[in-house]
């Protein structure tokens, strides 16, 4: 196939080993996605373990429902990820396309959720700095609860904001008909990142949503 | 290609003048290209870092310190740290000696992602931007170990832009040890088994799992003190319940892993010197490759010896000592079997020698001194003081430096095609040997004694000591100076080396030097093992061989 | 070293299990359980967190290498995580 054999970059042998060589360094990528969302995770931990009582009653100001839906809408945009992975493994050109732009399109209104979100801390002064004001004693820690929140979930729009990027560019290369069953590496990364940033938000969703709404 | 009969060696096709122009070499992806653009980069850098130096030791001539101000000293010993660490020692051996050899050394054409590695050196240039405009604008002052709340909170110095040169230079690190790994794991030629990798490789793949590990953390952590400075947001604020020692532990889940970043590729560097000048094979080198991954596992597990006064549970202090007088252990393992490979070797004492054995001598003080430091009680007497700053530039200097000079040396003929000035150099490495010891050594006194790090000021008592550390420094500069003009002139007028000068094994000297574009006419396949000069003819003294020696002129261009 | 392609059918069961067990943490929640409503959380996310992992990741198909990244990185946040809280919860200074 002279599109597959055009794909292969001069440093390599064969293709095999440019795909084993792209896999290898998107997971070595991951890994240190891990370590810089780690650093957050630890921030937290001890923060929550000095200051438990704050965290839960901060915690309760955050919306259940759509801290819910927005992981729904994340689990499924993964599963279409993997069928549009799947679509280019066997050469369904089209198929690719289609959930190509669903995961998109679910990757947006997890964005357009998350903005109403943070449009309602705005107004109800839980945005950390002058402006904040959180009732009651716990008011110092529950600041640090809200600037936990803002800068996880703020790392996890970004790199959302990125992997929606990152489809849009394989949507269109799709179009132009570059991936085949025998070339389709950077649709497999790329579905990598995706399912990490989904992963970052499986566990952004009990840790900040759910400290305490038994009460 | 170049017809082989008539035509002389220099019309060969070399990476060096496979193509010419700005625009060959700011756009190349050719590893080589990029090392010797690193190169330059981190040489800069080196004389910025080194300007700082000079000041601090010219106004500690004096103990009222008169040269600057104290608020400008915190700003010199700040930027001194900052650039040294972060845009010299980090990069220089990877980022020049890693990024050339690797390819050449496991038989490949290039590494892995070859238009990452030139993404790195822009990004690389985009933090010197940053960095270049806080020294020009007025500085930082928060020490290169950024403590809050003073540089979340109170700092009125240029904070957020050293942050943001920092988080793109670990960023390009980042990139470059993705690139080693990868490259490393999956492009050996056939035959290149792990065990017959040159120690070199091993510890640069050592090195490159630290920087994928570590620097990340170190990101999100300077990140954090940015964005709280920015926008208030509160994380280390101890008046809304924060605790500045949680950006203690996440500054230094990294920063004492980076050393190891620093010193790894310098043992490596060794290791090759130590072989190639005693003509022996390693010995035990299966033990010099698991302690290379042993110092970079276990020296994940020790940072919090850096905060030991600093308010931690002594409990946790106690393990964390421990686990730092575990990670001397592969170190050691190093060094006694440098030393085994010696024994009974046959000694030259070649410039790169030198500096291989400057570094054995000089690491082992330094990482003695350390364990000095591990000991809980010991520490609580000199933290903070000189004696910590004489520990670790026995290491950063002594060692490391030392290695990557060793290895510039080694390499330089492969690199350029040129042999250097032997006489010249060997007293070069000698001068900095000696300019180093009177710089550092005294430091070590001073700091028993009780003068403490990063005052601008200090009891008169204290005044010898450090008069003979400045002047150890003069001599110190003047042993840097001389390689950068012997180097750069050996380019136009230095001796031609053939592939082998040395001679040594090594993939990469069975490649002309300098190396055509694509490294190999064939992609070699390996059969032998690693230094294994024994069972090489062509490798024995005396060199059978019609090239050009290292001591004969040899005919010029 | 050819690819593992999946089937769909085990994509959408995963992602059905998947929603299960959002669900099912929604509802442990609301559930006074003490100190263990943060295990029990910590435990579906990990198994969630596994499932995408293994399944949607591809690492169930993977060859070791790629495991052993994987597993080290985790192993490595441990470390963080773990070495750090050893200092914070030996102080005795934890207020609530």
């Amino acid at each position: 196939m002279s599109a597959a054999h055009s794909a292969l970059a001069e440093q390599f042998r064969d293709m095999e080993q440019q795909r084993e060589a792209s896999s290898l360094g998107m997971w070595v990528f991951l890994v240190t996605e891990i370590m810089f969302f780690g650093g957050l995770f630890l921030v937290y931990t001890v923060a929550r373990a000095m200051h438990p009582a704050a965290f839960a009653a901060a915690s309760r100001h955050l919306d259940v429902t759509l801290g819910g839906i927005n992981t729904a809408v994340l689990i499924v945009s993964s599963l279409t990820m993997a069928l549009a992975v799947y679509a280019a493994q066997v050469g369904r050109r089209r198929r690719l396309m289609g959930f190509l732009a669903l995961t998109m399109a679910l990757g947006c209104t997890f964005l357009i959720i998350k903005g109403f979100e943070y449009a309602d801390k705005f107004h109800h002064h839980l945005v950390p700095g002058s402006g904040f004001s959180f009732p009651g004693a716990e008011a110092s820690p529950a600041e640090m609860f809200f600037s936990l929140y803002f800068a996880m979930t703020g790392l996890h729009a970004l790199h959302m904001i990125i992997g929606v990027g990152l489809v849009a560019v394989l949507l269109v290369h799709a179009g132009r008909g570059r991936y085949t069953a025998e070339y389709h590496t950077p649709v497999e990364i790329s579905g990598l990142y995706w399912h990490f940033v989904d992963i970052i938000w499986i566990f952004l969703f009990p840790l900040l949503y759910l400290i305490d709404i038994h009460h | 290609m170049s017809s082989p009969a008539t035509a002389p060696a220099l019309r060969r096709e070399t990476y060096l003048n496979v193509s010419f122009g700005v625009k060959s070499w700011l756009l190349t992806t050719d590893h080589k290209r990029i090392a010797l653009l690193y190169l330059v980069s981190i040489t800069l850098f080196f004389f910025l870092g080194g300007f700082f130096a000079v000041l601090i030791r010219l106004h500690l001539l004096t103990p009222e310190g008169s040269l600057v101000t104290a608020e400008t000293y915190n700003k010199l010993f700040t930027m001194h740290g900052v650039v040294m660490i972060f845009f010299f020692l980090i990069p220089s051996i990877p980022a020049v000696l890693g990024n050339f050899l690797i390819p050449l050394m496991i038989g490949a054409k290039d590494l892995a992602f070859p238009r990452l590695n030139l993404a790195s050196w822009y990004i690389f240039n985009l933090a010197a931007l940053f960095t270049l405009y806080t020294v020009i604008t007025g500085g930082v002052d928060t020490g290169w170990t950024f403590y809050t709340p003073y540089s979340s909170l109170y700092s009125n110095t240029h904070v957020v832009p050293t942050i943001v040169g920092i988080f793109f230079a670990g960023f390009s690190s980042i990139l470059t040890g993705l690139n080693f790994i990868v490259t490393i794991h999956t492009m050996r030629a056939p035959g290149m088994t792990w065990f017959r990798l040159p120690l070199f490789v091993w510890t640069h793949y050592a090195t490159s799992l630290i920087m994928v590990l570590g620097t990340p953390v170190v990101a999100i952590t300077l990140t954090l003190v940015a964005v709280e400075r920015i926008f208030h947001l509160a994380i280390f604020n101890p008046a809304l319940g924060g605790d500045p020692l949680l950006f203690q532990h996440l500054f230094w889940f990294y920063s004492h892993p980076a050393v190891y970043i620093m010193v790894l590729p310098a043992m490596g560097v060794t290791t090759e010197l130590i072989t190639a000048f005693a003509r022996k094979k390693l010995f035990g080198y299966h033990f010099v490759a698991a302690a290379s991954l042993g110092i970079a596992v276990i020296g994940f597990f020790v940072w919090a010896h850096h905060m030991f006064v600093a308010g931690l549970s002594p409990y946790a202090a106690m393990i964390f000592s421990i686990l730092s007088y575990l990670v001397a252990i592969p170190s050691a393992v190093k060094v006694f079997n440098w030393t085994a490979t010696l024994y009974k070797g046959s000694v030259s004492w070649a410039t790169p020698m030198l500096y291989g054995l400057g570094f054995i001598g000089l690491f082992v003080m330094g990482g003695m001194t350390g364990l000095f430091l591990a000991a809980l009680g010991l520490d609580v007497h000199v933290h903070d003081t000189y004696f910590v700053v004489a520990h670790f530039h026995y290491i950063m200097v002594g060692g490391a430096v030392m290695g990557y000079l060793g290895g510039l040396h080694y390499w330089w003929p492969k690199i350029s095609g040129r042999l250097y000035p032997e006489a010249l150099a060997r007293f070069a490495a000698i001068v900095l040997f000696v300019g180093f010891n009177l710089t550092f050594f005294p430091q070590f006194i001073l700091g028993y004694l009780g003068m403490p790090r990063r005052y601008h000021a200090y009891p008169p008592e204290f005044q010898v000591l450090n008069v003979l550390s400045t002047a150890g420094a003069s001599i110190l500069g003047v042993g840097y100076l001389l390689p950068m003009f012997y180097l750069v002139w050996s380019m136009r007028y230095g001796p031609i080396a053939g592939s082998n000068p040395w001679p040594a094994t090594g993939l990469e000297w069975q490649t002309p030097s300098p190396p055509p574009p694509h490294n190999f006419d064939r992609t070699p396949v390996v059969t032998w093992e690693p230094y294994d000069f024994a069972g090489r003819a062509d490798l024995q003294y005396p060199v059978p061989r019609p090239e050009p020696q290292m001591f004969q002129p040899a005919a010029h261009d | 070293m050819p690819e593992h392609i999946a089937s769909p059918r085990i994509y959408l069961r995963i992602c059905a299990i998947l929603l299960a067990l959002t669900f099912l943490t929604w509802r442990a929640a609301l559930v006074d359980l003490g100190p263990w409503n943060l295990v029990l959380a910590l435990t579906i996310a990990f198994s969630k967190a596994t499932l995408v992992a293994l399944f949607f990741m591809h690492v169930r198909y993977s060859p070791r290498r790629t495991q052993l990244v994987v597993v080290a990185g985790i192993f490595w946040l441990g470390i963080m995580i773990l070495l750090t809280m050893s200092d914070y919860l030996t102080r005795h200074q934890l207020t609530s």
